[in-house]
């Protein structure tokens, strides 16, 4: 249990959060309404996806103000605050493959390191943009038409229906396919998310004088590129890649990773 | 040398593979994308922009969905609740995905007077300003869910026997189905009392198709774009003022051809070939 506070806590706020929307359809609660494309948080405050809102904005659609005001809600927090944190936080999606990550590990799918020549991490980027331009040649918004996390996320609230599909696909995808296969490379909502968030103050720090280079931390990353600095320097992780999920944290032994506020670890720094 | 060209040619080959790779995928998703656009036949809710618009304009996040169902009155008539009329389409419902639709012969609208599924739009695809009345207040008489049809040979109505069920059915009820009144001339003693619908007033809430008595409703709603015609400009009634308005600064036209250059009564007398 020691090592899996933030596992738990992320877990709770996940299911805390989709219980909210699901009450909101179910019993007529008024916290948190809607779906990710637009909410109504305590009946009032719209938050609204980004990535949604420039699809239908490139669409040539112009939204109503309560979405765009709500995406600038949404964009502010996570760009300030979150970092990329609503991919492992919020996210219906980061449980599933949270568990064909976990079977991978389990089953030992992952003896060897295979490279996918044309599916890199800086895929999801340019699948990113693609899914805007689509979304200006078709006149609809591209992703929202297959994304599997508002297809999950309705599915819990109204009902699956043919959709579980899609959910169980990216479970098999993740497992026996491509290793943090739709989180790590593939997602354009988690890839606007990286931008938005890259420069958050919310980071995790690495102290490597504690280090033991177990590398339990790297095995448990579902972006372990933002980990280079393991064993080799005391930073910040600053990549906005870093889903500040917190697994690191929590199976590290010897205290040599934890979260800290940007502008303190820097001043932390100066000082040594 | 021989290095730097080998890099080069790679360097090429790799961008010429990620734009060929991009565009591929590009196509397939602006293919798909285009595809599950076209699920014309879907009743949308009040106000719902025209579907093009709509189908831009929804972002998919079921305010108005949670609005309909979460209404008090949604009880049948022992108390137990009963579902609301707007659902989100999920896979396998062949509509897009996510957006709101209604089935009349599952839950028809029952157009509630404040509308509560359109003021909650966020993003306006639910257009409140259609659904305004002259005094600015919501009014769910003016919304346009589709168009009610009669299939007059499955309407029993129209083989002699008395059935008055759409007709009592309608919220709005002798404007939007009234009755019109025809003598049975194969028996000589009965009347017709057949339904027709009323473009100008019906809302397509569905209603009637769902208290049609036939096996399959022979009332049914479509989208008023697949439930009407249109004549076209160049048809001008004459007997009606306001349309001959359309027409009053028009100049006249002289076609000039082969057949113009004679007469009418000329040509008309000769066999000329055309």
């Amino acid at each position: 249990m020691k090592n899996m506070k933030y596992l738990l806590l992320r877990r709770a706020t996940q299911f805390v959060i989709l219980f909210l929307y699901f009450g909101a359809n179910a019993y007529g609660w008024h916290m948190l309404e809607g779906t990710f494309g637009t909410s109504h948080l305590f009946g009032f405050i719209p938050l609204a996806d980004p990535y949604t809102t420039v699809q239908v904005l490139a669409s040539g659609f112009v939204l109503g103000a309560d979405v765009l005001l709500g995406a600038l809600i949404i964009t502010l927090f996570y760009m300030i605050v979150g970092g990329r944190a609503f991919c492992s936080w919020v996210c219906p999606i980061n449980m599933v493959t949270d568990l064909a990550n976990w079977l991978r590990r389990k089953l030992k799918l992952d003896k060897e390191e295979v490279n996918y020549r044309f599916l890199k991490r800086r895929t999801r980027y340019w699948i990113m943009v693609l899914g805007i331009v689509v979304s200006a040649v078709v006149g609809v918004a591209a992703f929202e038409v297959l994304s599997p996390i508002t297809i999950m996320q309705r599915g819990i609230i109204f009902g699956f229906g043919a959709g579980i599909s899609v959910i169980i696909a990216i479970f098999l995808f993740d497992l026996f396919g491509v290793r943090n296969g739709w989180c790590g490379h593939l997602c354009p909502l988690g890839a606007a998310y990286s931008l938005i968030g890259s420069k958050s103050i919310i980071r995790v720090e690495h102290n490597h004088t504690n280090c033991t280079n177990c590398m339990d931390c790297k095995i448990v990353c579902p972006e372990n590129q933002v980990l280079y600095m393991i064993n080799k320097e005391s930073i910040s992780v600053t990549d906005g890649e870093c889903t500040n999920c917190g697994r690191c944290v929590d199976v590290c032994n010897d205290d040599a990773l934890g979260f800290s506020i940007r502008s303190f670890a820097k001043k932390a720094e100066d000082k040594q | 040398m021989a290095n730097s060209d080998n890099n080069r040619r790679k360097f090429f080959a790799t961008t010429l593979q990620s734009v060929g790779l991009t565009a591929l995928g590009g196509l397939l998703w602006s293919g798909y994308s285009d595809e599950v656009k076209a699920s014309p036949l879907v009743l949308r809710p009040p106000g719902a922009l025209p579907e093009e618009d709509f189908l831009k304009a929804c972002i998919k996040c079921g305010l108005c969905a949670e609005a309909c169902e979460n209404r008090d009155s949604n009880k049948n008539k022992d108390g137990s609740k009963r579902p609301g009329t707007l659902k989100m389409a999920k896979g396998g419902d062949h509509r897009m995905i996510g957006t709101p639709y209604f089935i009349p012969t599952e839950v028809p609208c029952f157009m509630c007077d404040d509308i509560p599924c359109v003021p909650v739009c966020p993003s306006g695809a639910l257009d409140m300003p259609s659904l305004l009345n002259k005094e600015e207040e919501l009014d769910i008489n003016k919304s346009r869910m589709g168009l009610a049809v009669v299939h007059k040979e499955s309407c029993i109505a129209f083989w002699g026997i008395q059935c008055d069920a759409c007709y009592r059915a309608c919220p709005l009820l002798d404007e939007a189905i009234t009755l019109e009144y025809h003598k049975n001339e194969r028996t000589g003693k009965h009347a017709f009392l057949l339904p027709i619908v009323h473009s100008d007033v019906c809302t397509g809430c569905g209603l009637c198709e769902q208290a049609c008595v036939t096996e399959k409703p022979a009332i049914f709603v479509l989208p008023t774009e697949h439930s009407t015609g249109r004549a076209g400009s160049h048809y001008v009634k004459g007997w009606d003022e306001k349309d001959q308005e359309r027409v009053k600064d028009a100049k006249e036209i002289k076609t000039k051809n082969e057949r113009s250059e004679k007469e009418a009564s000329d040509y008309l007398n000769m066999e000329v070939e055309y």
